[in-house]
This record gives C-alpha cells, structure tokens and sequence, in this order.
C-alpha cells in the first residue's frame, strides 16, 4: 500500500490558513481605527466553509448574454461589517468588537495548531511503532 | 498570504499613530507661542489617514480570495488648523505689530490632550495584534516539535 500524506491533516491545513487571512484583515481593521472613510471587513465562515466542502452558497445566475455580468460578490468570503455604531466621517470599525474578534481568531488559530500538532504526533508514533 | 503581513499593517499603524503623538507633542511645545503677525502665529497640526492600498498584499487561497487591495495604514498628509490664531493686546511685548498686538497659537490644549490619549491607544492596541501575531508565528514555528 502506497502511503499518501498530502491529505493527513485533514480540514486544518485548510482552517489555518482561514485563520491567517482573518488574522490580516482584523489588523488591517484594528490598523485603520482612525482612518476617515474606512469599512471593516471580516471573514464569512459560513461562505469559508462551503468552499472549502466544495459547495458554493451562491445562487447560479444564468448568463444568457454575453453582456450579463456573472455574480461575483454573492458567494464572498470576506464582508463588510455592519457598524452598531456608525461614526461621523464614515469609519466603520468598532474596535471592542474588533479586539474581541482578534482575541477569538488567536485562539482558534491555537487550537488548529493543536490538532495538527496531534495529527503529527499520531503519524509519528505510527511510523515508529509506538517506540518513543 | 502569511502571517507576517500582519507585522507589515500593524507597523504602518504604529508610524501613523506616532506621527500623531508626535504632532500632538508639536502642539503642546508651541501652545505658548507668540508671533508678530497672523501669518507668523503656529497653527495646530493634525494628520490625516488614509487606507493604504498595497497590491504585493494581494491574496489568493481557500477563503482568502477577496482579502484583497486595503492592508494598513498611511498619512496622507498634515493639516493646519485654519481657524484664526488669537489676537492679543500686549503693546510692551517685542514682537507686537504698530496696533500693539501679537499673536497666539490655535492650539486648543483640551483638543490636543484628547488626541493624545487616541493615539496613545490605538498604539497600544496595535502592539498588542502585533504580540500576539509574533505569539502565533512562534507557535507555528515550532509545529512538529
């Protein structure tokens, strides 16, 4: 039996490198605090994790001209938040909402890390039989 | 697409916020200003921010694909405070015009003392995004160990 391990980490390969990209747009949201104008933006789990099971959310427009212009924005993953408090010269980042989502992001970037870190150790104790 | 990014945006925000606190000490230093004419008179600085747009940020991967464009922080520029400086009546003072008068800075303490504890926080706040992203390279690092 031929052994393949490109897939022996499973979904967390994946899961990390969600928790990467939401790690740089929630700095870039913390980053832009005071900057006039700008619009948080964060990750949509749920379009994450349809893509990565292979299932788009988006409704299929049929493009029956080649003028119709495709659906791009529906199936996004990353949105604009709405703001709870909108300011006056238009930014939209609330930051204990952003602190609290960065918190949770490191978190679950730790957690993955951890699986992964089992997985490895399982894969390791298979190869080596169970010696130490 | 990797974390250190990260290191790259939260930088761009500590220079922004440090131009800031460093205007804000301007301003401080030269609230006791005086000139000889309106011309001459310290006005209060502010920066002013804008999204930096950096394309070598640009992503592609599994749900990465529209954390595209807007990464960071920059300073477009500083802005002069244009309301008038004040216009006070000292006839013995050295630099006072024929009329007797000299003229103050613009800088409204309170204004500046507020905008330094901002600053101050959203410095402090982007060093802590910073600690934890090192925290989180670091534990990735030693991934398998």
């Amino acid at each position: 039996m031929k052994a393949d391990f490109s897939n022996s980490l499973g979904i967390h390969e994946t899961a990390l490198k969600v928790w990467t990209a939401r790690t740089r747009l929630l700095a870039t949201n913390i980053a832009n605090a005071d900057t006039p104008g700008f619009a948080a933006r964060d990750v949509d789990f749920k379009a994450v994790l349809s893509r990565a099971a292979g299932r788009s959310e988006a409704p299929a427009l049929a493009t029956t001209d080649a003028r119709h212009l495709p659906a791009a924005g529906a199936g996004q993953a990353v949105r604009y938040r709405v703001p709870s408090q909108p300011a006056l010269d238009g930014n939209s980042v609330d930051l204990q909402q952003e602190q609290g989502a960065f918190a949770q992001n490191a978190v679950r970037y730790q957690a993955t890390l951890q699986f992964i870190q089992n997985r490895l150790r399982t894969l390791q104790q298979a190869i080596s039989g169970g010696e130490r | 697409m990797s974390l250190f990014d990260v290191f790259t945006i939260a930088g761009s925000a500590l220079e922004a916020q440090s131009v800031r606190l460093n205007l804000t000490a301007s301003n401080m230093a030269n609230a006791n200003n005086v000139a000889g004419s309106a011309q001459e008179a310290y006005r209060a600085r502010q920066p002013y921010f804008a999204p930096l747009l950096n394309r070598a940020l640009t992503s592609s991967g599994a749900g990465a694909s529209a954390t595209t464009g807007v990464a960071g922080v920059r300073t477009l520029g500083v802005l002069e405070n244009p309301a008038p400086p004040p216009r006070l009546y000292q006839p013995g003072h050295a630099l006072a015009d024929k009329d007797g008068y000299v003229y103050g800075s613009n800088v409204n303490p309170i204004d500046e003392l507020v905008n330094m504890i901002s600053a101050s926080r959203s410095y402090q706040n982007n060093v802590e995004v910073l600690n934890t992203s090192k925290e989180l390279l670091l534990r990735t690092l030693m991934l398998g160990q």
